[in-house]
């Protein structure tokens, strides 16, 4: 009774604002559990049975009718398991990943046997059955840009972050351009330039696949971005952390190394967690170039089938969800780490 | 020699600079070759020839037989006409919600909460994807439209409301808004200097409200009162007369506005939260009403913290406004990827889409950093 009191009803005005949402709360929920939940169709069936309850409740059928193809794009249907196990294999690593208790240097020894064993179980070989690039698709996609994206940028982008602090006025100028060129443009102007341009760059006869490029363009993107979070952390380095260093008679590259970095990281971690967020988010984009992501395959579900053409908001209602499982996850946890950081740092 | 720094620093310093302009030189190389052989034209030389394709919607005069640099300028102003309106609404909507994540009131925090931690968290792209079939698929055809008198009418072609027929007494009502504009300025900078001289405050809302209401009004009784509007009628397969807005703009606007709002909604709380707890109870201790404590002590120290974040978000805004091309708004990249498509001159187009969003990301960073140097200006 009294939390009632204190936290919705301690002043006149808090009432009244308290009462006036309650009201919208009423007059808006009912209709909308209606048509997400009770009046729903559910489960396999028809889209005749959708046809009958449109407008009112929601048609869940069409991701049941569809959930394959839409997260697994055109892969081969009786292969889905590889994807599929692709999909736990990342999910899990990024989760193992979250445990400070594990950040230990075989960590990346994981890492690296669960990319090859990534590649291996989408592309095949070695007693698989393969598979070309063109034919994946959906989730896996997604989390593959991502992450190969995050791992590739990020040596890249502590080398710019240093380059920007350097005292070499060449190196320096040549980060900076570099940073804020690439911060300056929109992701789907290099990716446009991938898909378009990348083929004019190379020699003759040279060609590289659709998706290879995207991922470069996300790669060359992504550092800037990292470099940027990484600065940050630079710059919370205290000044006598690096006189100490060279007093100890290290070298630029022992004292970075064994120094700076590892302070200078500790402190950009939420920020770093904060940019692969976006990266994940950001990977959607190569639907405008027509790469098999996630989004587009989704997109692709109910645009191709004419009965269920219609249900493309269930269609894209499911994909928000997935899509929204895995940031919210990642931004809960990069608070945590953010306060936990605090909590040191005030001691 | 090789053990000074100095020396050792210049070496690194050429190398790096020679591996750049190498692999600089060695693409280049390759596109030029690769141009020729395929046959591309290069060069600026098709911003002069006719376009030949139609753009839906314009704010300047367009028509397929314009040239492709028009075309371009068409998208460009498309692309700042929407950011424009799209920072303005995230603002007002980021701002409301951010104060409303710290209010005392629980369930108000609560569902603010709910709003930044959902619409933060999905891709923008699948966000357009649903406003955009929203719009088209779930609102009714033009004959059904929902009618709001016969002033507004919403239906898949979008919005479609009555205007003004243009008459003396609108435009005089303009430049009423103009002195009135001004007249507010004139008057703020007269009551600082007053109460800089004596310490005597003039009021400062009353002849602002008054002034903004008054000339604009005045203006208008002055031009012979006009009433005639433009109405939107029926006729044909669509409406014609008065204005539209097409169902991509409000999908885009909507999308990038509520979007964007979440997370200014954050550096709005995180500028609120960070301004210390002493300072209201020292404003308090000097006898400063509520909406003064708010506007001169505990906004001008919060919007220090702001203004760097908030910038940052205003560039997203922008640069997310080329989301566009997916929901078929003719945006600048939509228009440069048509013009990319009938021309083949793929460098071009790129490089012109590319240095515009460049240059607009500079002219706003460098407004905001004005601003955040003004705003820095008054700390000790």
């Amino acid at each position: 009774m009294s939390w009632l009191r204190t936290r919705l009803f301690s002043t006149p005005l808090n009432a009244a604002l308290t009462m006036v949402l309650l009201a919208l709360l009423a007059w808006g929920l009912p209709p909308a559990l209606r048509w997400l939940v009770l009046d729903a169709v559910w489960g396999k069936a028809p889209a005749a049975a959708c046809d009958a309850v449109r407008g009112h409740g929601a048609c869940w059928a069409v991701v049941a009718e569809k959930y394959r193809f839409m997260l697994f794009g055109v892969y081969p249907y009786a292969l889905q398991w590889r994807p599929a196990a692709v999909v736990a294999l990342l999910t899990a690593l990024l989760a193992v990943s979250g445990v400070k208790a594990l950040w230990r240097p075989w960590l990346a020894a994981v890492w690296a046997a669960g990319i090859a064993l990534t590649f291996w179980l989408m592309s095949g070989g070695l007693g698989l059955e393969p598979v070309r690039t063109e034919q994946w698709g959906g989730l896996p996609v997604t989390l593959i840009l991502a992450i190969f994206g995050a791992a590739f940028a990020f040596p890249l982008g502590v080398l710019l972050a240093l380059g920007r602090r350097s005292r070499l006025p060449v190196v320096r100028a040549l980060s900076v351009v570099y940073i804020e060129a690439v911060r300056g443009v929109p992701l789907i102007t290099l990716l446009f330039m991938a898909s378009v341009m990348f083929a004019l760059f190379l020699p003759e006869g040279m060609r590289i696949e659709q998706l290879l490029r995207a991922q470069v363009a996300i790669i060359l993107f992504v550092a800037a971005y990292l470099a940027e979070a990484v600065r940050g952390g630079l710059q919370a380095v205290p000044r006598g952390q690096y006189e100490a260093a060279e007093a100890l008679g290290l070298g630029y590259w022992k004292a970075t190394a064994l120094v700076i970095l590892p302070q200078a990281l500790r402190v950009a971690i939420p920020s770093i967690v904060n940019s692969f967020i976006s990266l994940f988010k950001d990977t959607s984009l190569v639907v405008i170039i027509a790469i098999f992501d996630f989004a587009y395959a989704v997109k692709k579900s109910v645009e191709t089938d004419f009965a269920w053409k219609k249900y493309f908001i269930e269609a894209f209602l499911f994909s928000i969800l997935v899509y929204w499982i895995y940031c919210f996850a990642m931004s809960k946890y990069s608070q945590r780490l953010e306060r936990e950081l605090a909590r040191g740092t005030r001691r | 020699m090789l053990h000074s720094e100095r020396v050792r620093g210049i070496v690194y310093q050429a190398l790096l600079l020679a591996a750049v302009v190498g692999v600089g030189w060695y693409l280049i190389d390759n596109t030029l070759h690769n141009l020729q052989t395929r046959e591309i034209q290069t060069g600026f030389g098709f911003l002069g020839r006719s376009a030949g394709f139609e753009i839906g919607e314009t704010m300047i005069e367009y028509d397929p037989s314009r040239t492709y640099g028009r075309a371009l300028a068409a998208g460009l102003l498309n692309t700042l006409w929407v950011s424009a309106l799209g920072i303005v609404a995230a603002t007002l909507l980021g701002t409301l919600i951010g104060i409303a994540r710290l209010s005392s009131n629980w369930l108000l925090a609560r569902l603010a909460s709910a709003y930044v931690e959902t619409v933060r968290n999905v891709p923008l792209l699948l966000q357009l994807f649903v406003w955009y079939g929203m719009l088209t698929e779930l609102l009714p055809p033009v004959r059904e439209a929902i009618a709001f008198g016969d002033l507004v009418f919403l239906s898949q072609r979008g919005l479609r409301y009555a205007w003004p027929q243009p008459a003396p007494g609108w435009s005089a009502a303009g430049w009423g808004l103009a002195a009135a504009v001004a007249g507010v300025l004139a008057w703020r900078w007269l009551a600082a200097r007053r109460q800089q001289a004596t310490g005597a405050q003039w009021p400062l809302l009353w002849p602002a409200l008054a002034m903004l209401a008054g000339l604009p009004l005045a203006g208008w009784l002055l031009g012979g009162a006009p009433t005639a509007l433009e109405r939107p009628v029926l006729g044909g397969f669509d409406f014609q007369g008065g204005k539209a807005l097409s169902p991509e703009f409000v999908a885009l606007l909507a999308g990038l506005s509520t979007y964007t709002a979440a997370f200014i909604a954050e550096v709005v709380r995180g500028g609120l939260l960070a301004v210390d707890r002493g300072q209201d109870e020292a404003a308090m201790a000097l006898g400063l009403r509520p909406g003064q404590r708010l506007r001169l002590v505990t906004l001008p120290q919060a919007l220090r913290v702001i203004v760097p974040p908030l910038t940052s978000q205003y560039l997203n805004l922008t640069k997310n406004s080329s989301l566009a091309v997916a929901i078929g708004y003719p945006d600048l990249l939509a228009v440069a990827n048509t013009t990319m498509n009938q021309t083949g001159q793929a460098i071009e187009a790129i490089a012109i889409v590319m240095a515009v969003y460049l240059s607009i990301s500079l002219a706003i960073s460098l407004l905001m950093n004005w601003y955040d140097a003004r705003l820095r200006l008054t700390e000790r």
